[in-house]
This record gives C-alpha cells, structure tokens and sequence, in this order.
C-alpha cells in the first residue's frame, strides 16, 4: 500500500488535489451514467478490457485525491467521514455507488416504464415491464380471498371499527389511562372477536354463542352483589348453569326463530382468504401467544416441579416440531380425537396451533429478559411484603418485558411472516391467493408481479411493526 | 418476652454442604439498635437475610414480632411487611420514578389509598432530604441519593424493625456520610435497628450493642462501649486493631 503515496494529497498544493480530485471522481459517475441511463459509451475509443476498468480506477484516485483531513468545507468532511475514510472504504463505496447506478435502468424500466397499468385481461401487458393490471384485476382476490364481493363491506366495517378502536388508545384522557392496558388486554380482543365472528362469519352459529353473552352478563350484574368471600366459586359456577339453564331449558327454540330474521349470511371460513385472513390469523395469534408463552417463561422458572417440568416439556415440544407439521396435525391428526359430533372450525385449529406453537419461541424469549434482572429486585420487591404474583406484575415482569421487546418484536415478525404457511391445510391468505392467481389460465405467466406485491404488502406490516417496537423501547427507557 | 422482638433459638443453616450459620442464638428487644460486624464471608448478610426469610434457615427457630418464620407463604408476607430492608447494592425498581418506588408497596400490599400513600412518600423522602427528587428515576440520581431513597421506601411500609444490609459498602467515600445521617436520624427517632457494616465511627454513635461475627459463629456480643474498649476474644481484637 506504500507505493500508492502519491495517492494522498499533498498539503502544500491542497486546491490542486481537491479540484483534480472531484474531477475525476465526476468523470467517473458520468462515465457510469451514461453507459447505464443513456446506452452511450463515452471511451468507446479505449480497448475494452480498459474501458471496463476505467471509472473504478479514476473514481479510486479522486476518491483519494479529496481525503483531506479537516478540510472545513463541510460537505466534503461529510463525504471522507462516512464513505471515504481510507483507500479500502473509497473502493467498496465506488462500486457499491456504480452497483445501484448500473440496476436502476432495468428495475425502473421494469416497474415504471415499460410496465402496464390499466386494461383488465392479459392481452393489455404486451411490454417487457411488470403488468400491474393483474394486481388490479386480481386486487379484490388478494385482499378478500374467495369472499363473496357483495358481503367484502362487512370485512372493510369489521377492519375499519377495529382500527378505530384500536387507535382510540392513543386520544384517551388522563382519567382514562388507567385502564388502558385492561382495555387492550382484555377488552379489546374480545370486542376483535365479537365483529369477526359475527360480520364476517354471520349466520347461525351466532345464537349458540349469544347464551355465553347472555349469561356473562347477567352473572357479572349479579357478581357486585355478592360477598367477595364467595365470589371466587360464584364465578365459575353460576355461568356455566346459567348457559345450561338458557340453552336446554328457556327460550331455545324461541331465540333461533328470533336470531333467523336478522342473521347475517353466513360465510365459512373456507372462503376468506388474501390480506384480511393475514390479519385476522396474525392478530389472534399474537394476542394469544404472548400471555401463554408468558406464563410459560414463569412455569419453566417454578419452584414447583410439576408446573417446572410441565413447562419445559411443553416448550421443547413445540420448539421441536416444524410449523408445517404442526398445522398438518390441527388439520388432520386433530379431528379425529374429537368426539364424533364435536367440530371445531379449521381456522380456529390454525389459529390456536400457531399460538401455541410461538408462544414456546415468546416463553423462551421472555425467559431471557427474567434472567437478566439482578437478584436484588426479587429481595426488594419480597422485603417489602410482595407475594410471587404482586412481586411479578408490579416489579419483575415490567423490566423484564421491557428488556425484550426487541426479542418479542422478532418472533411477533416471524409469526407474521409465517401465516402464509397455513395454505397446507387449504386456507388461501394473501400469498396462497397469489399462487392460486398465477394458475389461472387467463393470467398464466405474472408469478413475479404477484411476489413482488406481496413482499411489498409484507414488507409495510413488518416494517411498522418494528418502527413500533422501537417506539416501545424509546417510550419505556428510564435510564438517563 | 413482649419486648423481645426478634429471638433466634438453636438455628443453623446450609448452603449445600457448607455451613454458613451456626448455632446461632439472638433476642433483641424493641427499639434496640444493633451493629453487627466481622469479616467478609463471616455470616453476618446471612443472619441478617434469614430474619426476613430471604434465606430459609434448616435448624432451629426464627421468632420475628411474635410469628415463628416457617413455609406458610401467607404469614411470610405479614412479616416482610413489617421489617424493612436496605440492601448493599440500593435494589430501586428502576423502571419507576422515587415517588412510585416509595408508594408501590404501601398501594399494593397495604391497599393505602394512592392519595395517602403519597402524602406518606412525601414525608419520608422529606426526612431523608431528596423531596425535590421525587420525580426523578433512579437512574438519574447519585449512590447516596439512590440508598437515601431506599430508606425512605423501606419506612413508606412503617416497619417495626429496619435491617441494613451493608448500606454504604457500594457507596464513595463522600455519599457515606449522607446515608449515615439518615440512618442515625432514624435510629434517634427509635427504630429497632439491625445493622451490618464496618462503619465503626457509626457503630460507636448510635450502637447499644455491638454483635462480632467469625465463621458463621457469633463470637461476642457486647455493649458499645465494652465491646470497643475491652473485646474479650481474641479473633475480637485481631479484627479490631485492623480496622481501626
């Protein structure tokens, strides 16, 4: 490397280097540029093994010539300080710089400007670009699945509500704040249950459900009222008779003629599909994952023995085994040690191996964060009189969650990215949309369009996934 | 037997083989304030953890307000509650500010309304002189303050006993004296204290009696003044001419 030393500049004739420096550093992009955007080869005179080699080796001795250290021109200490501090760095930023100028003719020319965008069948894509006509045609396919286009406003009405309720959090007054986690944690997911299994499903299922709300309420009414010594058995007991009593007893028959008139229609599960079942499947999933594994990062550090080696077994069970085989068994395997007339919904199988299954990774996860914390926070939360779930809510868990939300925010993405595996048991989500689409004879031929709208649509989910996550991080930091 | 707070009986304890404590006999009356000193690895954080059952003991008996120390978690909890602990390394919660620090348990294991709660905070972390800081997060303040705080929240449950676990061994030279002046404050105000340190300009301020431990043994017991003027064992003197 000494014998490049005429490379550096000389301080006595700084100008002369800087100048000459961003001239050949210039002549280099030019070079590159126009070969690349305009098909011109401006030293078509040089022998082509030259040619080749040229803008590297001048853009190198630019790149060296204006390494002036404390320049005090502002931008060029920028330049040296981030892509240009020694003769290595210079080369790897040329050709990462020449890289991203000569891919972004074709991949412009691909997505923009040689690609079609309106017509509605494949003879409209005759260029050598993307046909973003297919996403359009197929768009509604990609996001509804096979639900029937005039009932798609319940899922849009569901989504819509849901949003807004979930964002409600962030406007909610000081009074309210308190109750912001019961909200998301409990309210929340139940109000998400309720509009799914009612707008989008609809039809009868509906009113077998309705005496569990029925009952619900009115023993949570009657629960104020008594001794709260009693409370703890009043709760287990008075539902379950109450659904008994209102289902085989009361109004059955009366309460199905009542719920036939203003039932929705009733969509099974097999006909949702594309974006909105990623959603529906990710949400659930993640909402009940996450308390599971949780308990089960508490159960594997037990004192109990039972509870402990329950845990671990649980965990290292569902570690072991690939998803893919996991969702096989809740399709197949499963059923068949159900009683004959029982029958559970094959989303609802999905959804509750996929929790399971991450809530092993979540255990695992938060587990790491648990024992990250020094001992002494266990001794100061026992000494002031805490028992094991005081000690835990109110001390351990919150530093311990808030170490590992980027852990969690890991294997949340995972999960995410992992729905579109559930096409092994016939549920079409987005990405089993996509390859349903690009079998259809009419359209044989636009894998790549279809992939590329999918890993854009993964893509924005994800990526506001973790934007969050980080907000997280930054909203819980204490340290100074 | 009423004014006899804390009374150890026969008690022992192991880790694994080795044995940490033995035979351990020790009543303390109310209001006492006791040092307990000795060389490191000598039993004294041990004897101090066993009192609030951090660490169960194997043998003999703990009796701590009346209420033998056994598994009965419920109980446990009672006890905690009333003997406060200050630890070596301060043990603040520190995703929340000192203000919550000091009202968490008071709110939750005493179910004080939030309003008294606070207004109790207020007067302990007043007496202890980081008021001003309440606000803050543990992170941002200094080891003095830090243990000064630690204080105020172990009082925040108005405990019958105080246990100091070694509280200015993490600290600089200088935030010691502050720690101390709250400690001797509080034992002026008539605190049962039980202190493990080798601050034994402390121990000879507020001490009624001063307990030497060697080998998981307590070697003597002794009032203040006796123990620093005429020690009767001779591991007493060794440690004695050495740390002063």
């Amino acid at each position: 490397m000494n014998k490049l030393n005429f490379l550096t500049p000389n301080k006595n004739n700084i100008n002369f280097y800087l100048y000459t420096g961003i001239v050949l550093f210039s002549l280099s992009i030019i070079i590159v540029l126009s070969n690349s955007f305009f098909n011109l080869d401006l030293i078509f005179f040089l022998p082509e093994t030259i040619s080749f080699f040229l803008p590297i080796v001048i853009g190198f001795i630019g790149l060296n010539f204006v390494r002036i250290e404390h320049s005090r021109i502002k931008a060029l200490d920028l330049v040296n300080k981030n892509i240009n501090t020694n003769k290595f760095n210079a080369l790897l930023s040329l050709l990462i710089i020449f890289l991203v100028i000569k891919s972004l003719p074709p991949l412009l020319s691909w997505f923009i400007i040689d690609a079609n965008f309106s017509g509605d069948s494949k003879d409209a894509c005759s260029g050598s670009g993307a046909c973003w006509a297919y996403i359009k045609t197929w768009f509604n396919r990609f996001m509804y699945g096979m639900y029937p286009n005039e009932e798609q406003w319940r899922i849009n009405l569901s989504f819509i509500s849901l949003g807004f309720l979930g964002v409600i959090g962030f406007f909610a007054t000081e009074k309210f704040k308190k109750y912001l986690t019961l909200y998301y944690v409990v309210v929340y997911p139940v109000i998400a249950f309720f509009f799914i299994f009612f707008f989008i499903s609809g039809g009868p299922i509906f009113f077998d459900f309705s005496y569990g709300i029925i009952a619900a309420v009115i023993s949570i009414i009657l629960g104020f009222f008594i001794p709260s010594k009693f409370k703890m058995y009043y709760f287990i007991i008075v539902p379950i008779t109450f659904y008994i009593l209102l289902k085989y007893i009361f109004f059955y028959e009366e309460l199905i003629e009542l719920g036939k008139l203003e039932t929705l229609e009733w969509v099974e599960t097999g006909a949702w599909g594309g974006l909105s079942l990623t959603f529906i499947v990710s949400f659930f999933c993640l909402i009940f994952c996450f308390p599971i594994g949780l308990f089960l990062s508490l159960g594997r550090r037990s004192d109990l023995p039972i509870i402990k080696y329950i845990s671990i077994g649980f965990i290292e069970f569902w570690r072991g085994v690939p998803l893919i085989t996991v969702l096989f068994m809740s399709s197949v395997m499963f059923p068949m040690f159900l009683p004959q007339d029982m029958f559970i919904d094959k989303l609802v199988r999905v959804i509750i191996a996929i929790s399971l299954f991450e809530a092993a990774y979540v255990a695992e996860v938060i587990r790491g964060g648990l024992q990250a914390l020094p001992r002494g926070q266990y001794d100061a939360a026992k000494s002031l009189g805490m028992g094991y779930w005081k000690m835990h809510i109110l001390v351990i868990l919150p530093q311990a969650l808030k170490l590992v939300i980027p852990g969690i925010a890991n294997t949340f993405l995972a999960l995410v990215k992992d729905t579109p595996l559930i096409f092994v048991v016939g549920l079409l989500e987005i990405v089993g949309m996509l390859n349903l689409a690009k079998t259809n004879p009419e359209w044989l031929g636009f894998a790549m369009e279809g992939y590329v709208f999918a890993s854009v649509v993964f893509f924005i989910i994800c990526y506001a996934m973790s934007k969050y996550s980080y907000n997280l991080e930054q909203k819980y930091k204490t340290e100074r | 037997m009423s004014d006899k707070i804390i009374q150890i009986l026969n008690m022992n304890k192991w880790f694994g083989d080795f044995q940490v404590l033995k035979n351990i006999n020790l009543e303390v009356e109310k209001n006492k304030k006791i040092v307990v000193c000795g060389p490191s690895g000598s039993g004294k954080s041990t004897l101090i953890r066993c009192i609030n059952r951090l660490e169960e003991h194997q043998q003999g008996s703990i009796i701590v307000d009346g209420n033998e120390l056994t598994a009965d978690t419920k109980d446990i909890e009672k006890i905690r509650a009333e003997v406060g602990m200050v630890f070596q390394q301060f043990n603040l919660f520190p995703h929340l500010s000192i203000l919550d620090n000091c009202t968490l348990a008071p709110i939750w294991v005493k179910k004080l309304p939030k309003k008294d709660a606070e207004d109790l905070a207020i007067q302990h972390l007043e007496k202890v002189q980081i008021a001003d800081q309440a606000n803050k997060y543990p992170g941002q303040l200094s080891g003095g303050q830090q243990q000064r705080c630690a204080i105020a929240r172990a009082l925040c449950m108005e405990p019958k006993i105080m246990l100091f676990d070694e509280p200015t061994s993490a600290l600089d030279p200088e935030m010691i004296k502050e720690v101390l002046d709250a400690m001797v404050n509080l034992a002026k105000a008539g605190m049962t204290m039980i202190v493990v340190t080798h601050e034994m300009g402390f121990a000879k301020e507020v001490a009624d009696e001063v307990i030497f431990m060697d080998e998981g043994m307590i070697v003597e017991r002794a009032e203040t003044k006796e123990f620093f003027a005429n020690p009767k064992s001779d591991r007493t003197k060794l440690f004695l001419s050495q740390i002063l």
